[in-house]
Order: structure tokens, then C-alpha cells, then sequence
């Protein structure tokens, strides 16, 4: 179902159809930081095996057990979007959100002191709109449903494997 | 002050295992930009004076791996790889795609410059401004594959362990060498992932020579800022709206031109170029497509043409091949070039190339000269070691390219490349074997042949070149027209990739620069001052040559004799190169290029272009010719 503005979205991801352009890193950095910046990024894209490249970000757990990890309570959940919102004055960069999470999706501001989430853009995610113009589709903006999208919180090294056995078969053992 | 770059380099003296940063003056920013253009100036400054005598695989040679301004903002990133070319002793702008080039941006540097040679094959790792000089024993000898495997893995732990708060790291990006590099081979490249290469220049035999295996960077900074941002994406989205609009290569790829360019414009290798035509079905894209891709777009940093596919045997004698598409100029000489007209048979030497980190082009064009040898008997069976090189065996060609990557037996001579090769071995068996060596200036030309006048490449687009046989920097007139080589220059030092400039307005390169940098810069100024100059030198250089040989432009300034031999078949049969329209093109090439009768640049434009001492140097190579 495709979202429209007034309720809560999730970015839905079909993996296997990334080019790895880093289009969407471009696009995030530009939106957040005014700057192109990949390792500021909210979305990183991982060639952890090359061919296999895919977009890691927030899947906006239903626990949300990264919130639950904050003890200065410097996160919170978008009431409209329901994405994760960073309070970058309080967050003390203390990492626990990023062993919290199952795919350890929170990375620190490359030069800042706070810990860096999709926000999903306030609503408007800049990464599927460019990522759909460019006809890739890997991802896309849907009304977000009552469902177990903790799946989606996977580390990168797993992503990596599995989309690479799927690329390449058995053989890519050799490669991981 | 001038934006847009990081404005500094990173050098690594390898003999003496020492780092140290650079300055850049906007001066020279300014006049020369970046990747090609910069690395000629860096090399005319540090060896001009001494060029001659400089062995490209020496430790005197200096190893360029050079971004632009425009790295990372126009879409598609590269890296320029630069030196003294052990192919032509001149100075090419070898460009590479992937995110090398970005992550050194936001590392805080512009490019980095390796001199001397280590003892010890080694590595270099850098973080922002860690910089470490690293054992890499444990590398040698390994493949692509396996070479990017190791160092992903060994650099993320590396950046886990030191750099444990920021959270689970991605991988850094990589240029390396496989066996062929190590070995000094003269066709190596510098390569990117597991199929992207810097190959024309042979600089993967340089970075050998210093021991060199690979260099990993990552960056955590953004990109050096830009003057206007706001135009920056305006032209962004204008690039890839373009690029959006042109089906050509984001659906197909340049593997379009496996069939097009050997059935329709018959410009494609045949047999090492005996032919120019072949009208085999089984060599189309769709063939490719549905026998081999597995991934429909590959792309590199901010890439909206992806015109790279993810290719892989599944079945049969070649199964587990894994390459791209492959692109043209792979399927055109590990194919037909080599009498292979089977995807399966063409994604295998290709994969194979990668692996061995060769160069496709030269070496695909160096056994297709060895094949036309056999053929003809010069060279025996014994000769090649007991390999029977018959036109279409994929496994003799392939056994032939492990050869050469490892130097061994008949490999040792190929290793050379074709120039050298055909000299070497014309000796041995006392037969001029040049007629037979389809290359420009020690520089394998690229597929696409000049006789049916129906590909993109002129009569002198190759002989009167600085870049020699290199397709992507031919000569053409006028000097500022779309796809002339002062405008290849410029894509070479703003380094992006030239595939996503097709059908934009052609100042748009221009406006985009002005919007990164700040600084005005117009076509024209471009072509008659800045590019001209960057001409000048790697002409000038070229011209030089090295301590195994060098160019006279009245003999080397031509086609290969092959491109004056008619076209045996096909629909533009006994076409072929007029020599008369050929001589006149290039006299009119010199004069717009500002060279004498002899192709040697005159004191006149040297002097105009504030190159006094590039005259000085010229005036003895002018003595020479008059001589």
C-alpha cells in the first residue's frame, strides 16, 4: 500500500535490486548536512562482496530497543512518521543504542558528538526519491502496518552473505 | 580561494617508508585542475629535466592516484592513475570507476603521490590523516578476488579496533594489483572492486615495481565544499535526468556494441584486425543477457547510467566465471579479436583478465598478435610452449594469459606488450613483425577501428594522440569540439567518467566546475590556454620517451600499417584509410595544435602557454628531427 502523508510510513526494501550507486547516501547527506557526505550518511550503502552492494538503514523496530537503550532518554519515536528522532543536544554518544540494535544500524556523526538515525525524512524520504527515479526501486515509501519489520534489522555482514549466495551461488563462499 | 578541493596530497616515499602531506597551490589548481591535467604538471616538475632517462619501472618513476574538483559531485567518480607509462615513456591519464577517489576526498586529500620503492611488498592504509605503510607478504601473489576479500575484511577490523565508537564500520575502498602487476607486466592495471581498471598506461606494472599491492582509503569527511551548492544539485539532477532519458547504455551497456559495431559499423576486431566485420548472432546483447547477467545495473558513486551488469557462467566448461557485462571493449578483444564468438568462452578471459589483474584491451590485443603469428607459422607451437593457438580456443588463450601474467615461457616476451614484443621477436626471427602490432605509440589501439570511416574515431584519432592507441583521449579536429582530446582532458582532470555527458549542452562541464570551485572557467579559455598547455606537456613528454625507446613523430605519428590494408569482407569491403586525407588531416592537426611540420610543439605556442622551459628541453628533439 503506498503511504500518503497523514500516518506513519516504513521504507519497504527489495535488496537484491541495488546498483550501488550510493545515490541515496548522496541524497541523505545532502538533505541532513547540506553536503555531500557518505559517512554521514542515515543510509549507508555496504560492498562488504562487490556485485552485492545493498542500502543499510533504521527499520523502525516495533520494540524500538535502541529508545529503550538510551539512558538520557535523547531518543524518541515520531508520533507522524514513526521514525526514530535523535535529540543531538542530549545524546552523550554513549553507543548503547548501536548494541542495542539487532543489525547495529546507528553509526556516531563523523564529526560530531551524536549518534546519527533515519529520521524517514519527516515523511518525505529522500532516498526512495531517488532511488525510484532512477528506476532501481530498491526501495520504496509504504503506510506502515503492524508488522514485524525487526526482521529488517540485520547486520551488514549477514545481508552481505545472503545476498551474495543468492548472486552467486555456493561459490561465493570464496568471497565472504 | 579556490573551493572544491582538498588542497593537499599525500606522498608515501616507499624506500624510505616515510608519509608526509603536500600543499597545493590554487595556482596550479587553477591552471591544471586535477587528475590528468595535475599529473602532468607534477611530473613535468619533478622529472621533465630528466625524463629520458627515467625507467617507468624504476623507483625514480612516481605513482599518481589522482581525484578532480569534480569527483563525487558529477555523477559517476573515478580516479586518474598517472606516471611515467612503461607502454608509451609518456604521460597518460588512466581513469578508473568506483569510490576510490570519493573516500580520498573525504579522507582531506586531493590525490596521493608514491615514490621510491619498498623492499617488501606492502600496502597503504589510510584513515583521514592515519596513515600507515602496512606488510603486505600476505597479499602477493593473490588474485583480485581473493586480494579484496583479504584486505576488506583485515582493513574493516582495523577500523573496528581503532576507531571502536563510531559503530560498525564499511568497508574502505581499494586500488590494488593482481599477479600481472607484480610481475611487472607492461599490459597491468590498477584495479577497482573486482572488474574496474585504470588500464591504458600499464600503471599496474609501476605500482609492482615499488612493491606497491594495494592502497586503502577511507574517508569520514564530507566532500571539500563547493562554492555554489545550490547549483551544484541543480546540475546534478540535470546530468542524471539526462542520463534518465538515454536508454542506450542504461539498458544494454557499451555490450550493445558486441554485435553492432562488428555487424553494422564494422569497426570491431577481428583476428587480431585481419577483419573488421562479423555478423554472428551469438555475440549479441541479448545473448549476454540471458546466458550471463546476473545483476542488470552495476553502478559506481552517484552513477545514474549503471552501464555496468554483473555477469556470471553458470554452466558448462567455464562455470563460475564472474565478471561485468562484459563492457565493448572486453567482449571486442577477448572475442572476436581472438576468433571467440561465445559469451560463456568471453566472460571466462574476461573474468580471467580481472583475476590476473590485466589489462583486457592490451592483453587481448597482444595474444591476438601472438595468434596471427601462428597462423602464419612465425611463431611454432614450440615457441608457445606447446600451446596450440588456434582462433577460438578460449582455454589456449587462457593458458596463454597466465602465461604472461606470470612471465613465463613465451609469457615472459607478451609481458611486454605488443610494441616490445613485436621488436624483441622480429630480431629473433629476423622478420619485421610491425605490420603486425595494431598499436600507436606502445599502446594497444582501442576497438574501434577507423577503415569503414563508420565508428566515432578519425583518421588520426589514434596516430596523432598523446594518449597513442587510448579510445577514450583520441585526436580530432576542431580542437574544441565535443569530443576532442582537450575536452577528454578535461574529464580526466575533473575525473567522472565521460559516459554521462552525452547529449548535454557543452558548457555544461564548465558551469558545473565554475559551481564546485568558484572560479569562472569558459570552453574556450579552456581549449586555447589551460587544456592546450596540458597538451603540450604530455606531448612533449611523449616525445622524450624512455631509456628502451622513443617516438619519431614522422614515423610514429601514423596509423598501423593494418589500417591501411583494404577491409576483406563485410558490408564496407575494401574499404580503407586514404593515406593523402590522412597526411592532410594530421598537417592541419599540428598547425591547430600548435607543432611544427615535425609534430614538435613550436617555441612560438610554448612560449605563449608560459612553457619556456618545456622549449628549452624541446629544442634538442627539434635538432634531431632536422638532422
Amino acid at each position: 500500500m503506498l503511504a500518503t502523508k497523514k500516518e506513519p510510513i516504513w521504507i519497504a526494501r527489495e535488496l537484491i535490486r541495488c546498483s550501488g550507486c550510493r545515490k541515496c547516501e548522496i541524497a541523505c547527506s545532502l538533505f541532513h548536512e547540506n553536503r555531500i557526505w557518505p559517512e554521514a550518511s542515515r543510509i549507508r550503502v555496504f560492498m562488504l562482496v562487490p556485485g552485492a552492494e545493498f542500502p543499510h538503514f533504521c527499520a523502525q523496530c516495533k520494540d524500538y530497543p535502541c529508545v529503550k537503550s538510551c539512558p538520557v532518554k535523547a531518543l524518541s519515536i515520531s508520533k507522524k512518521t514513526g521514525a526514530v528522532l535523535v535529540n543531538n543536544e542530549r545524546c552523550t554518544a554513549c553507543g548503547n543504542c548501536i548494541n542495542a540494535c539487532p543489525g547495529r544500524i546507528p553509526h556516531m556523526h563523523p564529526t560530531e558528538n551524536y549518534i546519527v538515525i533515519c529520521d524517514l525524512c519527516g515523511g518525505d524520504p529522500q532516498c526512495v526519491k531517488v532511488c525510484r527515479e532512477g528506476g532501481w526501486n530498491v526501495l520504496e515509501t509504504v503506510s506502515r502496518g503492524d508488522r514485524p519489520y525487526k526482521l529488517y534489522a540485520r547486520k551488514p555482514e549477514e545481508t552481505a552473505r545472503d545476498l551474495a549466495l543468492k548472486m552467486y551461488g555456493e561459490q561465493a563462499e570464496e568471497y565472504l | 580561494m579556490i573551493l572544491g578541493h582538498a588542497g593537499k596530497l599525500l606522498e608515501a616515499n616507499l624506500s624510505t617508508g616515510k608519509t608526509k602531506t603536500l600543499k597545493l597551490d590554487d595556482e596550479v589548481l587553477k591552471d591544471y585542475v586535477g587528475g590528468r591535467g595535475l599529473a602532468t604538471k607534477i611530473l613535468w616538475d619533478r622529472l621533465g629535466s630528466k625524463w629520458e632517462r627515467v625507467d617507468p619501472l624504476g623507483p625514480e618513476n612516481i605513482l599518481l592516484l589522482l581525484t578532480g574538483p569534480l569527483t563525487g559531485y558529477y555523477p559517476g567518480g573515478r580516479t586518474c592513475v598517472s606516471g611515467k607509462s612503461p607502454q608509451s615513456n609518456g604521460v597518460v591519464g588512466s581513469t578508473v570507476a568506483g569510490e576510490f577517489g570519493v573516500e580520498l576526498r573525504c579522507a582531506g586529500y586531493d590525490g596521493v603521490v608514491v615514490t621510491g620503492e619498498s623492499e617488501k611488498p606492502v600496502y597503504l592504509f589510510v584513515k583521514d590523516s592515519d596513515v600507515e605503510i602496512r606488510d603486505a607478504a600476505h597479499l602477493w601473489g593473490k588474485d583480485a578476488k581473493q586480494t579484496v576479500k583479504t584486505l576488506t575484511k583485515e582493513c574493516r577490523e582495523l577500523l573496528q579496533k581503532r576507531y571502536r565508537r563510531f559503530g560498525v564500520w564499511k568497508e574502505p575502498s581499494l586500488l590494488y594489483i593482481g599477479p600481472g602487476g607484480e610481475n611487472k607486466v607492461r599490459t597491468a592495471v590498477v584495479a577497482a572492486k573486482w572488474t574496474h581498471a585504470a588500464g591504458y598506461g600499464g600503471y599496474g606494472a609501476v605500482m609492482g615495481s615499488k612493491r606497491l599491492k594495494a592502497v586503502a582509503v577511507k574517508g569520514t569527511g564530507p566532500l571539500p565544499e563547493a562554492a555554489d551548492m545550490r547549483k551544484v544539485k541543480r546540475y546534478i539532477k540535470k546530468v542524471n535526468d539526462n542520463a534518465y532519458d538515454s536508454p542506450l547504455w542504461r539498458r544494454w551497456g557499451t555490450g550493445s556494441g558486441g554485435y553492432e559495431f562488428g555487424a553494422e559499423t564494422s569497426s570491431e576486431p577481428v583476428r587480431n584486425w585481419q577483419g573488421e566485420w562479423h555478423n554472428e548472432r551469438s555475440y549479441g546483447v541479448d545473448q549476454f543477457e540471458n546466458r550471463t547477467w546476473v545483476k542488470q545495473s552495476w553502478s559506481d558513486f552517484g552513477c545514474p547510467t549503471c552501464c555496468l551488469k554483473v555477469a556470471m557462467v553458470k554452466s558448462g566448461k567455464f562455470k563460475g566465471a564472474i565478471t561485468d557485462n562484459p563492457d565493448y571493449e572486453m567482449q571486442a578483444y577477448l572475442g572476436p579479436n581472438l576468433g571467440i564468438f561465445t559469451p560463456e568462452e568471453n566472460v571466462f578471459l574476461t573474468a580471467l583478465a580481472d583475476d590476473l589483474g590485466l589489462c583486457g584491451i592490451q592483453t587481448g590485443n597482444v595474444m591476438g598478435f601472438a595468434a596471427e603469428l601462428y597462423q602464419k607459422g612465425i611463431l611454432t607451437r614450440k615457441d608457445l610452449d606447446g600451446i596450440d593457438l588456434r582462433w577460438g580456443d578460449a582455454e589456449a588463450f587462457g593458458t596463454l594469459m597466465r602465461k604472461i601474467a606470470l612471465r613465463e615461457g613465451i609469457g615472459d616476451l607478451l609481458a611486454e606488450g605488443t610494441y616490445r614484443a613485436a621488436l624483441k621477436l622480429g630480431k629473433v626471427k629476423g622478420i619485421d613483425l610491425l605490420p603486425l602490432a595494431v598499436q600507436s605509440k606502445g599502446i594497444s589501439i582501442g576497438a574501434h577501428g577507423i577503415r569503414s570511416g563508420k565508428d566515432f574515431i578519425d583518421t588520426i584519432g589514434y596516430a596523432c594522440s598523446v594518449q597513442g592507441g587510448d579510445h577514450t583521449s583520441a585526436a580530432s579536429l576542431p580542437l574544441n569540439g565535443g569530443g576532442s582530446e582537450l575536452m577528454e582532458i578535461f574529464n580526466d582532470s575533473g575525473v567522472y567518467c565521460n559516459f554521462n555527458s552525452f547529449g548535454l549542452p557543452r558548457n555544461l562541464k564548465f558551469d558545473f566546475y565554475k559551481a564546485v570551485t568558484g572560479v569562472e572557467l569558459t570552453r574556450q579559455e579552456w581549449c586555447d590556454t589551460k587544456a592546450l598547455r596540458i597538451l603540450q606537456l604530455q606531448r612533449a613528454m611523449l616525445l622524450l620517451g624512455g631509456p628502451d625507446l622513443k617516438w619519431n613523430p614522422k614515423v610514429h605519428d601514423d596509423n598501423p600499417p593494418r589500417f591501411y590494408e583494404p577491409l576483406p569482407s563485410g558490408p564496407h569491403k575494401g574499404k580503407t584509410t586514404n593515406r593523402k586525407e590522412f597526411e592532410s588531416y594530421k598537417k592541419k592537426y599540428y598547425a591547430a595544435a600548435g607543432w611544427d611540420e615535425n609534430g614538435v610543439p613550436t617555441s612560438d605556442i610554448l612560449r605563449k602557454l608560459e612553457l619556456q622551459d618545456v622549449d628549452r628541453t624541446l629544442r634538442r628533439i627539434r635538432k634531431d628531427l632536422r638532422d
